[in-house]
């Protein structure tokens, strides 16, 4: 383990000793304003160390187009204020090709105008629709939004006869977001929200919220809209007060860390999530299993850590780029651009992207499995 | 009655917590007057050190007495290298020292640890007590035990030993205190010292319910702070008080009212009660130092 250490630094120093004069301005530069720190940070340090994986990668196979890539990497501690001056300084100073980044909702709001304005392409990792809705020329995005994973939900749902549902969502700006988008999408999926509740994301105790939706007469399923330790925690209490309903959380914990935290109380709780999560338990003819194991297998063995959904957001950006360059045969923003919006049945480990001037996710419901947590381990439904 | 039961036990909880974090407060007003708000980080830090040692294979039980003595280092170093240096500044000053302990102690803990979220095993099990149709973790009533102990301790050392005496004699004057014979400084080390342990405990205990992560620090002392103002500021009764009345309110106005308001009942409750009788609901005026 530490001579390994050892001799990847003393490789690195080597490597820089001998190329940093030739290489610094030959290299394509790809920018990246992430979150590695703060709140945010177990999103973006999974994507920082993804990008830096795959980017070595890449130019140990000699680049694209015969031009290696240089990462230009920020951390903007989630601020969207920072996320901003980091992007500013990426794009006047550096003269980024293009950016794959923006960790959070907020930062990539604050970002957009100005790729808007300079014209690069930005694939941001970040969640919400309003980064993809309207439409904007220069920006993409890979995530899943929280609009499909409402209606994931509520297919399974429907699909097992529970169209009356309570919602409790916490009051961040995922779950608020996630919240807005399922109340809207209730009645078009033929689904009726019968009562909410709300908590704080830092509360030590729901059950109080619990309660109250215990009482509440013919709700059929609950449905918990968060991210971080606070689904942990309801679903903790959801078990502590005796409650036996069918139990959806959200793709914002689908990472191994949610059963830890839930322990036993987790059994039997559905949620939408990417494929990532299954990768060895797919069935052989699944499309996407040989990407998700490979990327899944990489990550593991290179960072010692489990591998998340949010580290392969920032993979399938870098490769719709790198993929986009290649069909260019160039870097040129313009045609780079017209590249990434004509990716067609790409291959990523959210799903199958196929963009189009109209959709700049290009992610259909089939990108999102119903999984369930039985014995403490995630299993496929369907 | 099921649910008034369960509000109620939710408040318990809660309020347990919020007592721990409240009590950090307390000796450390009690010696210089100052408000340590790096307190949520030494919980923060007693639960981080505890889930690693665990991690690294140590027996629960050593790995949570090897974490309080190294959090005690920690808040007895925080003492020697910043408080201290600093101990003619006037007493905003060192609070903001402490504001600039907690960032340091933060930051520390995200490069040293992780930033994921750890829990430890519950001590006596998962399965919840049921009375009346309410249920309660036993790792609840564990919490209310631990603050519990820690308020008799704090007690005894104040008002039943000479040292407890010496650290009063040290906030109420300085200057008398150490005419008398009183190291103040060690006093006031002192106290950071024993106010780590309290919080480091606090930290161990709570950890099975609320979690952790390198950055639960701030909201521990934003709520224990304000537990601690509600109950009276520098009296272990008033702060465990202060945390169960504090938890309370937030269960049943999020009950009773609305989920998405009872940040805002709680938070009004405290100023009317601030308003009513400013030192607290168990605090006195303090004499007037001439």
């Amino acid at each position: 383990m530490l001579n390994w250490t050892k001799l990847v630094s003393l490789a690195a120093i080597c490597f820089i000793g001998i190329s940093a004069p030739r290489d610094v301005w030959a290299d394509v530069k790809i920018g990246a304003v992430l979150s590695i720190t703060g709140p945010a940070s177990f999103l973006g340090d999974p994507e920082k160390k993804t990008l830096d994986i795959y980017i070595d990668d890449i130019n140990a196979k000699g680049g694209v187009n015969g031009e290696k890539l240089q990462l230009v990497a920020y951390d903007d501690g989630g601020d969207a204020n920072a996320a901003r001056t980091f992007a500013t300084r990426a794009l006047d100073e550096d003269k980024i090709a293009a950016m794959v980044g923006g960790t959070t909702t907020g930062t990539t709001l604050a970002m957009m105008p100005l790729f808007e304005e300079v014209e690069i392409p930005f694939i941001s990792l970040a969640g919400a629709v309003q980064i993809i809705e309207p439409v904007r020329k220069w920006v993409f995005k890979t995530p899943h939004t929280d609009r499909m994973a409402c209606e994931k939900i509520f297919a399974d749902a429907k699909k097992r006869g529970l169209t009356t549902v309570a919602l409790i969502w916490g009051t961040g700006a995922f779950g608020k977001s996630m919240r807005e988008q399922c109340v809207a999408a209730a009645s078009r999926s033929g689904i009726t929200i019968a009562h909410e509740e709300s908590y704080s994301p830092r509360d030590s105790d729901i059950t109080p919220q619990l309660t109250n939706i215990r009482g509440k007469a013919g709700i059929a399923a609950v449905i918990n809209a968060d991210f971080g330790q606070g689904p942990a925690i309801v679903t903790r209490n959801y078990r502590q007060v005796g409650m036996q309903l069918p139990f959806y959380q959200s793709h914002g914990v689908a990472s191994k860390q949610f059963i830890e935290l839930a322990g036993p109380a987790a059994n039997g709780v559905r949620l939408p999530a990417s494929a990532l999560l299954v990768a060895d338990k797919l069935p052989d003819g699944d499309p996407q299993k040989p990407v998700v194991v490979a990327y899944a297998h990489t990550y593991q063995d290179k960072t010692r850590q489990p591998v998340s959904t949010f580290g392969g957001h920032a993979y399938d950006g870098l490769m719709i780029l790198v993929e986009a360059a290649k069909r260019a045969g160039t870097f040129q923003k313009s045609k780079l651009r017209e590249e990434i919006e004509r990716t067609k049945n790409f291959i990523g480990t959210g799903g199958v992207v196929n963009m189009s001037p109209a959709d700049h996710l290009g992610l259909d419901l089939t990108a999102f499995r119903m999984l369930e947590i039985k014995n403490g381990d995630w299993s496929l439904i369907e | 009655m099921a649910e008034f039961l369960q509000f109620a036990f939710s408040g318990l909880t809660a309020g347990a917590v919020y007592a721990l974090a409240a009590l950090g407060f307390t000796l450390i007003f009690n010696s210089c007057g100052v408000i340590n708000f790096a307190q949520g980080e030494f919980v923060m830090l007693g639960g981080m050190i505890t889930v690693f040692l665990s991690l690294a294979g140590l027996p629960l039980p050593l790995a949570a007495c090897l974490a309080i003595v190294a959090v005690v280092l920690v808040g007895f170093g925080i003492h020697v290298f910043a408080i201290d240096r600093a101990r003619d500044a006037t007493t905003v000053a060192l609070i903001v020292i402490t504001i600039g302990a907690s960032i340091f102690l933060r930051g520390a803990a995200q490069v040293l640890f992780d930033k994921r979220f750890h829990t430890l095993p519950s001590w006596f099990g998962d399965n919840p007590i049921v009375v009346g149709g309410a249920a309660i973790l036993p790792q609840s009533l564990a919490v209310l035990g631990v603050a519990v102990v820690i308020v008799v301790l704090l007690w005894a050392l104040i008002d039943r030993t000479l040292l407890g005496k010496a650290i009063v004699a040290t906030a109420s004057n300085q200057l008398a205190a150490s005419l008398a014979g009183i190291n103040t400084r060690l006093m006031v080390g002192l106290s950071f010292a024993i106010s780590a342990a309290i919080g480091s405990a606090a930290g161990i205990v709570i950890t099975p319910i609320m979690f952790t992560s390198y950055d639960i620090g701030t909201l521990l002392a934003l709520k224990g702070f304000a537990a601690a103002m509600l109950g009276g500021i520098g009296h272990p009764v008033g702060a465990v008080v202060g945390g169960i009345v504090l938890g309370l309110s937030e269960a049943f106005s999020a009950g009773y009212f609305s989920s998405q308001y009872k940040d805002a009942v709680a938070l009004v409750l405290l100023l009317a009660v601030l308003f009513a009788c400013p030192h607290g609901l168990l605090g006195r005026p303090s004499p007037e130092r001439v």
